[in-house]
């Protein structure tokens, strides 16, 4: 073998190498961080995180069962604004477009779905808190709805996309109108898909701190109703990793367990139950 | 026989049609409020950043002075502190990224590739303020511990790694945005690499290049447009990247030329001091900041879906 080969194959081994060394390293990262977090977590969860309230520093134990309230009501919220505003916008973007329009109402979608949480955050303050003169849980909501609506708008258009175009005119040619055969054919078609795409959307809201820290602020009490500062678990994570407080950070340490098994788990039911069988177009 | 024809249609048309128009009324009335939402955003961005705009006119953008006691607001050391910090952590994550997509979609077996992809989406799925949680924890330590101190005996002649180890700072926040944006690299561009007809992979094989030269210079070359879609795509989160850079950056409105400083993004310097913000400036200069950052990222997130588009559509594989 001459030089000049040699050294070739040596660039080829070692660049294919090395690429598989990056592989290696990134999907570490998910494991030393999933093992960091059952370390950590577990030795400061105990039953009563989920319903005590927080306690001040110094004083062990505790927990955090107003955040968690916190977090599913205004996750829960935002999901009955935001689920049938995306939903119904991503049937018109894949069955009764109007080309123009349609592009448009996409790329504006993209937009919002680009802006950092903080801003949605500072737009949420402006829109509610301002007018309302007060943090509310209602507000949090709202915040997390207007990052929810285009997640779930284009997702729903990307897999209604996905249902063949035999089936809608087999509806058609059955005389059923087009609304009908929308309702009965295509949406039934592309519904695990469209669930999925709720799912992974609900499951990103609900890890998010940025547009709460402002609008929903946080409560170290059961927040009375939706008009008043509400906790949410992460926004809790955030203040009680930042305080200097050893007790603050191993409750910091179970909230963060407690919630990436939510969204964690979230996200590999919506991939691998539900999108079983279908594919996942990528937004 | 035409008389039936003619009396019949009418009927059935406009049956049909009623409940057609009523649909897409509907559908149609929820799509435009994603567009609603859109234009009330940046108005209410607008005004909600009136008497900073107001007091500070384009001045806001290249002053260094952030004094909220004597209510002087300049926007620059955070303008600084944002594009360092993107710049650095792509220098990471981009080979990082790129590299491991070429794994995935030249060298591993599909299925592997899939389970692995299935993973990494995954590290794009845990929450921005978990990294922070992790950061503050394990980075941190480590980097005071042993990385800085490193630097500092190694590279410490240039400018860039003088100054204390703290652990906090610009080095540290550009190494935890580097981890957080390589799953969007990696999975936007294993999809590009995919697009590449085979076709091209083989004619390479058959020239007699090696998989490393005709990855590196056929494959790589055709899928560059949705590659550098998905560096602006990586752009894009890292500017906006909010908590976890709060929780490591140290919050410092200046401009240091050592890494190892501490500083202060756009984002992260809203969410630290909005809440205490008071008066009617100081809020609003927040809010102007805010502005800047999404006209920012609304700039780059429309290059970077003009790139992917562009790399999607000449490939062979969709419609």
């Amino acid at each position: 073998m001459n030089k000049r080969l040699l050294w070739r194959k040596a660039v080829n081994g070692v660049m294919l190498t090395l690429t598989g060394v990056f592989t290696f390293f990134t999907v570490s990262c998910l494991f030393l961080i999933l093992g960091f977090l059952l370390y950590n977590g577990f030795r400061s969860l105990d039953w009563g995180f989920f319903y005590k309230l927080p306690l001040p520093p110094g004083e062990n134990g505790g927990g955090m069962g107003n955040a968690i309230v916190g977090s599913f009501e205004m996750v829960g919220l935002a999901g009955l604004i935001g689920l049938p505003v995306g939903f119904l916008a991503g049937v018109y973007l894949s069955e009764f477009e109007d080309r123009r329009y349609a592009s448009l109402i996409r790329y504006v979608a993209d937009l919002l779905n680009g802006i950092p949480s903080i801003v949605v955050g500072v737009l949420a303050w402006a829109l509610v808190v301002k007018p309302m003169q007060g943090y509310s849980a209602l507000a949090g909501s709202i915040a997390l709805s207007i990052m929810l609506i285009p997640i779930v708008t284009r997702q729903t258009e990307q897999f209604l996309r996905e249902v063949p175009q035999s089936l809608r005119e087999a509806g058609l040619a059955l005389g059923a109108s087009k609304w009908k055969m929308v309702a009965t054919v295509v949406v039934p078609a592309g519904s695990k898909g469209v669930m999925t795409g709720m799912i992974l959307g609900v499951a990103r809201i609900s890890g998010e701190s940025a547009p709460l820290l402002f609008t929903a602020l946080s409560n170290q009490f059961w927040a009375k109703g939706l008009l008043q500062p509400t906790a949410s678990l992460p926004v809790m994570i955030y203040t009680h990793a930042i305080s200097p407080f050893d007790d603050w950070n191993r409750q910091a340490w179970a909230a963060g367990l407690v919630l990436i098994g939510m969204v964690l788990t979230a996200n590999i039911l919506a991939r691998l139950v539900i999108a079983k069988g279908i594919s996942v177009p990528r937004g | 026989m035409a008389t039936p024809t003619v009396l019949e249609t009418p009927v059935i048309r406009s049956r049909t049609q009623t409940g057609d128009t009523l649909a897409r009324l509907v559908v149609l009335g929820f799509a435009t409020l994603i567009l609603l939402v859109s234009i009330l955003a940046v108005y209410e961005l607008w005004i909600a950043s009136g008497p900073a705009r107001e007091k500070f006119g384009l001045g806001f953008l290249v002053s260094t002075l952030w004094n909220p006691v004597t209510e002087q607001f300049g926007a620059l050391p955070f303008i600084y502190g944002t594009i360092v910090t993107s710049v650095l952590a792509l220098l990471i994550s981009v080979p990082l990224g790129v590299g491991a997509a070429i794994f995935l979609s030249e060298l591993a077996p599909a299925k592997v590739s899939d389970a692995l992809t299935f993973l990494i989406e995954l590290l794009a799925a845990i929450p921005s303020v978990i990294y922070g949680l992790l950061a503050i924890f394990v980075i941190v330590p480590m980097m005071r511990d042993y990385i800085e101190p490193f630097l500092k005996d190694t590279l410490g002649f240039l400018p860039l790694f003088k100054g204390y180890a703290l652990g906090v700072g610009l080095l540290t926040a550009s190494l935890v945005l580097s981890i957080m944006t390589v799953p969007f690299i990696i999975s936007v561009s294993r999809e590009s690499l995919l697009a590449v007809p085979r076709e091209q992979r083989e004619a390479a094989l058959a020239l007699g290049a090696t998989r490393w030269e005709t990855t590196w210079q056929v494959v790589v070359p055709y899928a560059k447009l949705g590659i550098s879609g998905s560096v602006f795509l990586g752009l894009a989160r890292a500017l906006g990247e909010t908590m976890a850079v709060t929780m490591v950056i140290g919050n410092e409105p200046a401009i240091h030329a050592s890494l190892l400083a501490s500083g202060s993004t756009i984002a992260t310097v809203i969410a630290a001091q909005f809440n205490d913000a008071s008066g009617k400036v100081y809020p609003a200069a927040l809010v102007e900041l805010g502005l800047v950052l999404f006209l920012l990222t609304v700039v780059i997130n429309a290059i970077a879906r003009l790139m992917i588009m562009a790399t999607t559509r000449k490939g062979s594989k969709r419609i």
